[in-house]
């Protein structure tokens, strides 16, 4: 047998072993991408309707989603576009410069540093009469950005639910934001007041139910309170004026006019 | 040549990767605050390190000894990535818990002692037996440590509420500090005591002796 510390050998040996792994791992990759991808769509899909509560109606996940329509929004105009949501990514838009508005440290509440200049959001129709509005909405809690869905009934002004499909924070702590008893208590609270003041927040410990705030109040995650804040904090940025506000008010004219 | 048995079961309590030859620790504080985390990393860590003991044997005789090193990290990367995509396609929710810490399989350095230790000198079968066992004993480790982790933490075995909370109307106050990594360090080392004064073998000799604490001598005055 050859010198197997020969350069020869090294060489093939080396060389060969990684055109073989590199082939295993190619054919692996791709034959699950397929699966990958439907899974990654599906968990989506899952939070959006479960945000916005839809399963109960419709029965299925998959049925609740097909009714719903997805819709790209210019944030900065608060208005629907006609622009096809099929190659829709935000991590795309998030890197284009002219798609994106760098925002200011006083601006940025929610430390997302850049906002999109158009959002994917989702609307659900029931007879023609808009029924639920699920937007995104993310924003930085302990350990880093919390992406989730945000329903809003068709008032506008009552959230159906808050579900967060992606987040870093410590988990039984933190990450009680998917417990199913916290996230139950956003439903019915309300976001604006009758000035169109964003009062909706997270409170540290518990609210206080005699009080005339409670309605735009929940429950702090104990042990957890700069993740608590970070959700105060994106909800005030995304449905501020930065946010989806303008949006929102389009929408109740529409609803009235319409 | 040693038994098969002895090769499979001596790492789970008798040579334990963890408790006696101390590695592995990273993984066992990040992933252990819930049980059913804690399992498929397991069955990811055994799966790997027991498939890169058979590749890396396999070739143990025709890989040159200057690249060893690097032709083991490509076996086992190669490995893990190949763990992670199946996880990602078939337990998607798992998966995103896990996060990082199946891609560090890489850098654990059980996979890579034994195939430094036992692979690159033993054949595929034996090396096979032995990365099973080191596996099982990694994950004796990270069961244990998981299931009290969540049983402590948050009152629940694999999501399962056992101990009802005070918060939901039950009498168990939970214990967040087990849910945080540092409480790994705790449980770990109280089964490294526990196992160490039943198989009193494995206690390190003391690396110095501590003198005998001798009366000061009183310094004559300067009178």
């Amino acid at each position: 047998m050859q010198n197997k510390d020969s350069i020869k050998n090294t060489l093939f040996i080396g060389i060969g072993l990684c055109l073989i792994c590199a082939a295993v791992i190619s054919v692996i990759a791709v034959g699950l991408k397929e699966l990958q991808k439907s899974n990654a769509i599906l968990d989506q899909q899952k939070k959006i309707v479960a945000a916005a509560d839809l399963k109960g109606f419709y029965g299925t996940t998959e049925s609740a989603f097909d009714s719903i329509e997805e819709k790209i929004i210019d944030i900065e105009e608060g208005l629907i576009t006609d622009i096809s949501t099929e190659k829709y990514d935000l991590s795309k838009e998030l890197k284009d410069p002219s798609r994106y508005v760098a925002l200011s440290s006083i601006e940025d509440i929610a430390t997302i540093k850049k906002r999109e200049n158009f959002s994917k959001v989702f609307l659900e129709y029931r007879e023609d009469q808009l029924n639920t509005v699920i937007l995104p909405v993310r924003g930085y809690g302990l350990w880093g950005i919390l992406y989730g869905y945000l329903a809003i009934s068709s008032d506008l002004n009552t959230i159906i639910g808050l579900e967060f499909y992606q987040h870093k924070e410590t988990p039984g702590l933190g990450a009680e934001v998917d417990n199913p008893k916290w996230k139950a208590l956003w439903r019915g609270k309300k976001i604006y007041d009758e000035n169109g003041e964003i009062l909706i927040k997270v409170v540290k410990g518990k609210v206080d139910n005699n009080s005339d705030m409670s309605t735009y109040e929940v429950d702090g995650l104990s042990g957890a309170t700069l993740t608590s804040n970070g959700v105060s904090n994106l909800l005030a940025y995304w449905l501020g004026d930065s946010g989806f506000k303008k949006f929102l008010n389009n929408l109740k004219q529409e609803n009235i006019n319409g | 040549m040693a038994k098969t048995s002895e090769v499979l079961l001596s790492p789970i309590f008798k040579d334990n990767p963890i408790a006696l030859q101390v590695l592995g620790i990273c993984s066992a504080l990040a992933v252990t605050s819930k049980l059913y985390p804690t399992l498929i990393m397991c069955i990811a860590l055994t799966a790997t390190i027991t498939l890169s003991n058979f590749f890396i044997s396999l070739i143990r005789n025709i890989v040159p000894s200057n690249i060893r090193i690097i032709v083991q990290m490509t076996i086992i990367s190669s490995l893990v990535i190949i763990v992670d995509q199946l996880l990602k396609a078939y337990d998607y929710e798992t998966s995103k818990t896990l996060s990082v810490f199946v891609g560090l399989i890489i850098t654990n350095c059980i996979v890579m002692g034994r195939a430094e230790a036992y692979a690159m000198q033993n054949g595929p079968y034996m090396s096979m037996v032995d990365g099973f066992g080191n596996g099982l004993g990694y994950s004796v480790i990270l069961i244990i440590v998981g299931s009290i982790r969540e049983l402590i933490g948050s009152g629940q075995l694999l999501g399962v509420q056992i101990l009802p909370l005070v918060s939901e109307g039950g009498w168990y106050v939970s214990n967040n500090f087990f849910l945080l990594p540092p409480s790994s360090f705790l449980i770990i080392g109280l089964f490294i005591w526990f196992l160490r004064s039943w198989k009193t073998e494995q206690v390190e000799p003391a690396e110095f002796k501590m003198s005998k604490n001798a009366p000061k001598e009183v310094k004559a005055d300067h009178a």
